[in-house]
C-alpha cells in the first residue's frame, strides 16, 4: 500500500467516527464504544479490500460483512450510507419508531447489512454458514466476521470457530475486536480471554495479532491469502478509539450523552481529520 | 390488599430493587449465589459484584453456561439467582434451563429483565414475547410476573426459596405503582384488584396498572369490570379463574407477550376445560418485536389501555 492509499484510508475512518457520531447525536445515545473500536476497520473493508456494489446491494458475488457483536450496527450504518448504499440523512433515523436503522443489525432492514444479530455468539455460526454457502455455490466472494472480545465468552462461537477451521471454511476471515472491555467492565476483571491469538492457533487458525487502527497493518491481514489455514485476525484495540474522551469514560458501552458532549467527539474528530488531510505524502 | 393505584409510576424503579435486595440476601444467608452474565450494570449489581466476586459471579457473556454452573451449584447445595436480559434468559439457555435444571430437579431462580415492550430501545433482537411460553412449558417451572415492586419485595425470597425452576420477567424502569408497601402475595394466588359482574379482565405484570385504568374508563360506560392482578402465570390460580368466569360470564386477557403461549392460552387452557367462556386478548398478535419508545411500541402491538377498553366491550354480553 502506497502512502496515498494509506492516507485515504485513514481519512475515511476519520469520515465513519463524524458519520457515527452524528448519527448517535441524533438519538442522543447509542453503543457508542464498539461502534468507534471498529471504524478503521470498516474503512479499510469498504475503502480497499472488499468487492460490493452500492446500487446492486444483494449482487451474489459480493464480500460479506457479518459483525456478530450486532450493537455495532450504527458504525456499519454510518459506513453503508458514506458509500451510497442509503441517503446520509437516513442515519438520524437510528432508533426512531419505524426506522430501517435499529439498535442491532438486520438484514431484511438495512441496505448493505448481510446478516442479522444481536443475539452475541449467533453471528458467527451464520458467518461460517454463508462462506460455506458462498463456496459451495463457487462463488469468489470472502466473508469478514468481526466478533467482541466480550461475545467470545459465548461458547458458540468456539463451536464455530471448530468448524471453520476443521471444514477448511478458508473464504471466511475472522476478526476479533480486542478492545479489552466488555459491557460490566474489563474484560480482563470480568472473563479474561487469555491467550486469544493462542488460542486460535490452538484452534487450527493462522492467527495474527494487529494493531486496530493502523490501517496499513489491517489491510495486510485481510488480504493476505489463505493457505491451508483460515486466518483469524486479533486487533489490539481500545474501546471508544479515535475519541479520546470516549477512550477515557471507562462505561463507554452505551453511552447518553448531550447535544454539546457529542459536538465535542465530532469536534475532536474534525481536527483529527484536518490533521490527516494536511500530510504529505 | 390495599390497592394505591392512581395513575403514577412506581417510586422505585425494579432495578433500584434488585440492586438492593439481591445483595440483601446474599449477606443474609451463604447459601444464596448470584450470577450474572455481563449485565450487572444493568441491574445496580456491578458495585456489589466487585467487592464480593464469590457471591456474586459475573460469568461473562455465556448464559448457556451460566445456566449449567447454577444448576451444579444447586446440585451442591446453594441457591443461585441467575440474572440476563429475558431474551437471553429463556431462549438463549432453555435447554439447560430445561434439562440440567428441571429435569434434573436442580433448583434456580431466573431473572429474565426487560421483558416484551419494556426492551424498547434495544429493539426486536432483545424483545421476548415468548419467554413465558417457553418456561410454561417447563413441568413443574414457576413464573413471575409482578406489577410493582412492593408485590416484588413480598415475594421475592419466596421465590429464590421456592424448589425447582423459577423464572422472574421484569422491567428494569418502573411499571405503575398498584400496591402499598408491606402488603403480601402469595406465589400462585392471583389479586382481586376491582369487583366488577360484567367481566373479568386478567392481567400481570406490566399491563396491570392498564388494566385497572381501563376498568375506571368502563365503569363510566356502565360496565363494571373485575380486575386480577395474575402475577403468577405458572402455577395459575386455576380456582380464581373459574370463580370469576363463571360470575361475570365473560374474560379478558391483558398481557406484554404474544397471545400464544402466554397468559390467555394459561387462561384459556383452563376455560376450555372446565368452564367455556367467552374470552378476548390483549396480546401480541404472533410478531417480532421492533426498536421504538415504550409507548411507541405499546401502541404499535396494541398493549394500550383503548385496547382493553376495547376488547373488555367486545366480550360483555349486554342485556
Ligand atoms: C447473548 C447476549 N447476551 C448478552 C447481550 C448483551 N450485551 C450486548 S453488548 C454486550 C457486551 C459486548 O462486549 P464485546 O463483545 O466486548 O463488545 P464491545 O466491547 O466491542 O462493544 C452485552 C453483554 C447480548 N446482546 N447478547
Amino acid at each position: 500500500m502506497n502512502n496515498q492509499e494509506k492516507k485515504d484510508l485513514r481519512i475515511f475512518a476519520a469520515q465513519i467516527r463524524i458519520a457515527l457520531l452524528e448519527e448517535l447525536k441524533a438519538r442522543g445515545f447509542g453503543h457508542v464504544g464498539g461502534s468507534l473500536s471498529i471504524c478503521d476497520l470498516l474503512a479499510v473493508l469498504y475503502g480497499k479490500v472488499m468487492n460490493y456494489k452500492p446500487e446492486d446491494p444483494k449482487w451474489a458475488d459480493r464480500d460479506k460483512v457479518v459483525s456478530s457483536k450486532g450493537h455495532a450496527g450504527p458504525a456499519l450504518y454510518a459506513t453503508l450510507a458514506l458509500k451510497g448504499f442509503f441517503p446520509m440523512d437516513e442515519l438520524k433515523t437510528l432508533n426512531r419508531p419505524g426506522t430501517n436503522l435499529p439498535s442491532h443489525c438486520d438484514k431484511n432492514k438495512t441496505i448493505g447489512i448481510d446478516c442479522t444479530t444481536g443475539s452475541l455468539g449467533q453471528g458467527t455460526s451464520q458467518a461460517v454458514g454463508m462462506a460455506l454457502g458462498d463456496k459451495l455455490k463457487g462463488r469468489p466472494s470472502r466473508t469478514f466476521l468481526i466478533v467482541g472480545d466480550g461475545e467470545i465468552d459465548e461458547g458458540q462461537c468456539w463451536e464455530a470457530a471448530m468448524f471453520t477451521a476443521a471444514k477448511k471454511v478458508n473464504n471466511l476471515v475472522w476478526i476479533v475486536d480486542d478492545n479489552k472491555r466488555q459491557l460490566d467492565g474489563p474484560t480482563a476483571e470480568i472473563l479474561p480471554t487469555f491467550d486469544l491469538r493462542a488460542k486460535f492457533e490452538a484452534f487450527g487458525f493462522d492467527a495474527v495479532r494487529v494493531p486496530g487502527n493502523d490501517v496499513e497493518a489491517l489491510y495486510e491481514a485481510l488480504t493476505k491469502t489463505p493457505e491451508d489455514k483460515p486466518i483469524a485476525i486479533i486487533m489490539d484495540n481500545v474501546k471508544g478509539s479515535g475519541v479520546k474522551a470516549v477512550e477515557d469514560t471507562p462505561a463507554n458501552h452505551s453511552m447518553t450523552v448531550n447535544a454539546e458532549t457529542w459536538d465535542s467527539y465530532i469536534a475532536a474528530v474534525k481536527a483529527d481529520l484536518e490533521t490527516i488531510e494536511k500530510e504529505v505524502v | 390488599m390495599k390497592v394505591i393505584y392512581d395513575g403514577s409510576a412506581d417510586s422505585r424503579t425494579f432495578k433500584e430493587f434488585l440492586s438492593t435486595d439481591i445483595p440483601k440476601l446474599l449477606d443474609e444467608n451463604p447459601d444464596y449465589i448470584y450470577l450474572d452474565a455481563d449485565l450487572m450494570s444493568c441491574i445496580g449489581t456491578a458495585k456489589y459484584g466487585k467487592a464480593h466476586p464469590d457471591r456474586a459471579i459475573n460469568c461473562g457473556i455465556a448464559e448457556a453456561n451460566m445456566v449449567g454452573i447454577a444448576c451444579g451449584l444447586s446440585a451442591a447445595g446453594f441457591k443461585p439467582i441467575c440474572h440476563t436480559f429475558g431474551p437471553f434468559a429463556s431462549r438463549r439457555c432453555y435447554d439447560q434451563v430445561f434439562l440440567s435444571g428441571a429435569y434434573a430437579h436442580n433448583s434456580i431462580t431466573m431473572i429474565g429483565s426487560d421483558p416484551g415492550v419494556t426492551a424498547a430501545m434495544n429493539g426486536g433482537t432483545h424483545m421476548p414475547f415468548e419467554d413465558v411460553a417457553l418456561y410454561r412449558a417447563i413441568p413443574g417451572a414457576t413464573i413471575v410476573d409482578p406489577a410493582d415492586t412492593a408485590q416484588l419485595a413480598a415475594i421475592f425470597q419466596d421465590l429464590v426459596d421456592r424448589e425447582g425452576v423459577k423464572y422472574l420477567r421484569v422491567n428494569r424502569k418502573s411499571n405503575d405503582r398498584v400496591y402499598a408497601d408491606g402488603e403480601k402475595f402469595e406465589i400462585g394466588k392471583g389479586v382481586v384488584l376491582r369487583e366488577g359482574a360484567d367481566v373479568t379482565i386478567i392481567a400481570s405484570g406490566f399491563m396491570v396498572g392498564r388494566a385497572i385504568k381501563a376498568a375506571d374508563l368502563l365503569k363510566k360506560q356502565g360496565i363494571d369490570a373485575t380486575v386480577i392482578d395474575m402475577f403468577t402465570i405458572k402455577p395459575l390460580d386455576e380456582e380464581l379463574v373459574l370463580k370469576y368466569a363463571e360470575k361475570t360470564g365473560a374474560v379478558v386477557t391483558v398481557e406484554n407477550h404474544n397471545a400464544i403461549g402466554g397468559l390467555y392460552s394459561a387462561v384459556a387452557d383452563v376455560l376450555a376445560a372446565k368452564c367455556p367462556t367467552r374470552m378476548a386478548r390483549v396480546a401480541v398478535e404472533d410478531e417480532f418485536g421492533e426498536v421504538g419508545p415504550v409507548d411507541y411500541l405499546a401502541e404499535r402491538f396494541g398493549l394500550t389501555t383503548e385496547h382493553i377498553v376495547e376488547a373488555a366491550e367486545s366480550v360483555v354480553v349486554r342485556e
